[in-house]
């Protein structure tokens, strides 16, 4: 019997993998050929996807990006015993791309059946909820503290210090709650670790309830997200038929109890309390702090809202100790992150390593430059709200601070590359565009303001009074960065003034045909 | 999408009446609505609001927030194209105005013979393989117009 691992990641499958599968099975028994044939979540190599694994004495042996077409020839050539092939690729341990990550909170994406709990306790899984267990609750807040683990939401704020509130407020009823709503173009860390291996999420917010006090929790799913919907799911059932979830987890006696809901296409429902109010049933409009959630939060009670990315690495933290993540990492940015690289590049996919590395090396010694092949002159990180930095810019160190002090934000770890056919005031232009359609409505500043950053944008792009009109948008940006309740009109006028600050030349296009008139 | 039916009042009532009890019972409501008749009816708004104790306001409320629900039927597929500056990144944009003309649409329109609905959606999470769409529910990547148009007969 043959052992082929195929992922049924939402890119794979974006890509013919369901066919793939389909023709390898076809293929197989047509040469009376016994296989087995285990659909895992991606590695995150995207650009070889579909990418078929098969199991040799030499160890796993990758094959990609296969199409349905090239079945047969892989077949033929020798494929169940992992001969070569122009497709063939060697060990994926091997690749650079994987051999030079650190891979902790996705140490086993794309290597299990995610819904096998088996094989996820056989590569170490539930063994950071067992240390969790016998550690009890405070000593549990305290290794994430110690950890120095960071939100990965965007925001950055100390994982610790939010468990150590919640688990100080007195309710009779506490929720913790997983913001799943991943919207920031550029990232896919989430959608891949909940396709891949969502037991590290469901292992994760189990610990968090134990360590809070908090008996139900959520996970807040986009619906963009179809087939992360249809596996977080069906994980969960799993889960619940195992005694990992439910009135005894594990068999501790604790309870803890966890249901997927579905958002609905509004990107503000991202920011964490119109993440509240969309649970809540209403519309998602964003409110006023204090009270924080951790006192304050879903139907008014204590509640623990983390990114998936932090509560996936709990369990790795949990089970090999708080200090060995804290070695990783740079300055106060500690442990590691899934960057995700994006957009117009040449190899995309997760690349997850210790805070610190350069922009250049991931968009260059990882990700080969563009996939047009044209030059790189722009890359926007952390999402639509999220700075544009020119190609001279690239040195930078990927660190929560060093991004801020470049005038960006680290954000959810989205690099998203574009060669020189961008349009830097169009993509100014779509940041006001974006937060106009986005913004939740609650303040002047950015409802009516984004609107306004479009017009005065069009107008700078028809080269009418621009010098005057940049002015405008200057002063737009300025007032909702400084009036706006949330991030969402607060941080917008990052991406649209570092386009016009790094990239002044992309304003002035309309104004010389006018200026000779 | 293929699968729907007309309305029903009384599948209406029992799919509210099998969620009504959930905490945040609304947006569950709304998309098993959305998922079994193609769009969420007017005549649903009254039941959703008096089996959840909330006024007709509040319940059109949250269905005309959300960019999801949609309040008249679409075409037999719904394409989603997504507008997120990853996928500008490979033409996306020079994509759409393409399809658009080709299927002698806008966003949100339906094509004369009622066969295709296009709508816009901010990122799939699909970004490194882009252009990116969901037909019908289901990822494609690497979007062209070859590529779709294979998909829709396949559907
Ligand atoms: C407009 C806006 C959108 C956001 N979108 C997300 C999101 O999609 N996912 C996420 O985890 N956090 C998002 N956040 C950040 C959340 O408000 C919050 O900081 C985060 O969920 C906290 O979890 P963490 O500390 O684990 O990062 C968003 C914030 C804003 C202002
Ligand atoms: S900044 Fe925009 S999205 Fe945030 S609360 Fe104000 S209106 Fe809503
Ligand atoms: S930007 Fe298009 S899929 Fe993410």
């Amino acid at each position: 019997m043959t052992r082929l691992f195929l992922p049924r990641d939402s890119v794979a499958e974006a890509l013919g993998a369901g066919a793939v599968a389909r023709a390898l099975l076809e293929g197989a028994r047509r040469r009376g050929r016994p296989v087995t044939l285990t659909r895992t979540g991606s590695r995150g190599l995207l650009w070889l996807e579909p990418l078929l694994e098969v199991e040799t004495p030499a160890g796993r042996i990758a094959y990609g990006p296969v199409a349905p077409e090239d079945v047969e020839g892989l077949l033929d050539a020798g494929l169940l015993q992992g001969a070569p092939h122009p497709l063939r690729l060697g060990r994926p341990e091997e690749m650079p791309f994987l051999a030079r990550q650190q891979r902790l909170t996705f140490a086993r994406c794309g290597l299990i059946d995610p819904l096998s709990l088996d094989e996820y306790r056989a590569t170490g899984g539930l063994r950071g909820l067992e240390a969790a267990l016998a550690l009890g609750g405070a000593a549990v807040v305290e290794a994430v503290a110690a950890s120095g683990l960071r939100g990965r939401g965007g925001a950055g704020f100390p994982t610790g210090i939010k468990w150590r509130s919640v688990r100080a407020a007195e309710a009779a009823q506490k929720y913790v709650v997983c913001n799943a709503d991943e919207g920031d173009s550029g990232t896919f860390a989430d959608r891949l670790l909940m396709e891949g291996d969502p037991f590290t999420l469901i292992e994760g917010m189990a610990i968090a309830g134990l360590a809070t006090g908090a008996t139900q929790g959520y996970v807040y799913i986009r619906s963009e997200y179809p087939l992360a919907w249809r596996s977080l799911n069906a994980a969960i059932a799993v889960a619940e038929a195992a005694g990992l979830l439910g009135a005894s987890v594990l068999g501790s006696g604790r309870e803890f109890r966890l249901e997927a809901r579905l958002g609905a296409g509004a990107y503000i429902c991202g920011e964490e309390t119109s993440l509240l109010e969309s649970l809540e049933g209403r519309r998602g409009i964003v409110r006023a702090k204090p009270p924080i959630p951790a006192l304050r939060g879903l139907f008014g009670q204590p509640t623990l809202i983390n990114n998936v990315l932090s509560f996936a690495a709990v369990p790795w933290i949990l089970a090999h100790g708080a200090a060995a993540y804290a070695e990783c990492g740079m300055g106060r940015s500690r442990g590691t992150m899934p960057f995700q690289l994006a957009g117009n590049i040449r190899r995309g996919g997760l690349v997850e390593l210790g805070f610190g590395p350069t922009l250049r090396a991931l968009v260059e010694e990882f990700g080969g430059g563009t996939r047009s092949g044209r030059p790189l002159r722009a890359v926007q990180v952390g999402g639509p709200l999220g700075a544009y930095f020119p190609e001279r810019l690239l040195d930078l160190p990927l660190d929560y601070e060093a991004l801020a002090g470049a005038g960006g934000m680290l954000g959810h770890g989205g690099i998203v590359v574009f060669d020189d056919t961008v349009d830097m005031a169009r993509q100014a232009r779509f940041a006001f565009e974006f937060c106009a359609a986005e913004s939740c409505g609650k303040c002047t500043p950015c409802r009516i303001g984004a609107v306004r950053g479009v017009e005065v944008i069009d107008r700078v792009i028809a080269g009418r009074q621009p010098a005057r009109n940049l002015a405008l948008v200057e002063d737009l940006c300025e007032v909702m960065r400084d009036g706006s309740l949330c991030a969402m009109g607060g941080l917008t006028p990052l991406p649209v003034m570092s386009a016009l600050t790094h990239f002044p030349e992309d304003f002035r296009r309309g104004a010389a045909p006018l200026a000779a008139e | 999408m293929p699968g729907h039916t007309d309305w029903d009042a009384a599948r209406a009532a029992a799919i509210i009446a099998a969620h009504r009890h959930r905490e945040g019972a609304t947006l569950p409501i709304l998309h098993a609505l959305q998922d079994a008749f193609g769009h969420v009816p007017q005549e649903a708004v009254p039941l959703i609001a008096e089996a959840l104790n909330l006024s007709r306001a509040e319940v059109h409320g949250c269905l005309s927030f959300y960019h999801d629900f949609r309040r008249e039927p679409a075409g037999r597929h719904v394409v989603k194209l997504c507008r997120a500056e990853a996928c500008q990144a490979v033409g996306a944009d020079a994509l759409h105005a393409a399809l658009r003309a080709a299927y002698g649409v806008d966003w949100h329109g339906t094509t004369a013979d009622g066969q295709v609905t296009l709508e816009p959606v901010f990122c799939l999470g699909l970004c490194a393989n882009g252009p990116a769409a969901l037909v019908d529910g289901e990822p494609v990547a690497r979007l062209d117009a070859a590529r779709l148009a294979a998909r829709l007969a396949a559907a």
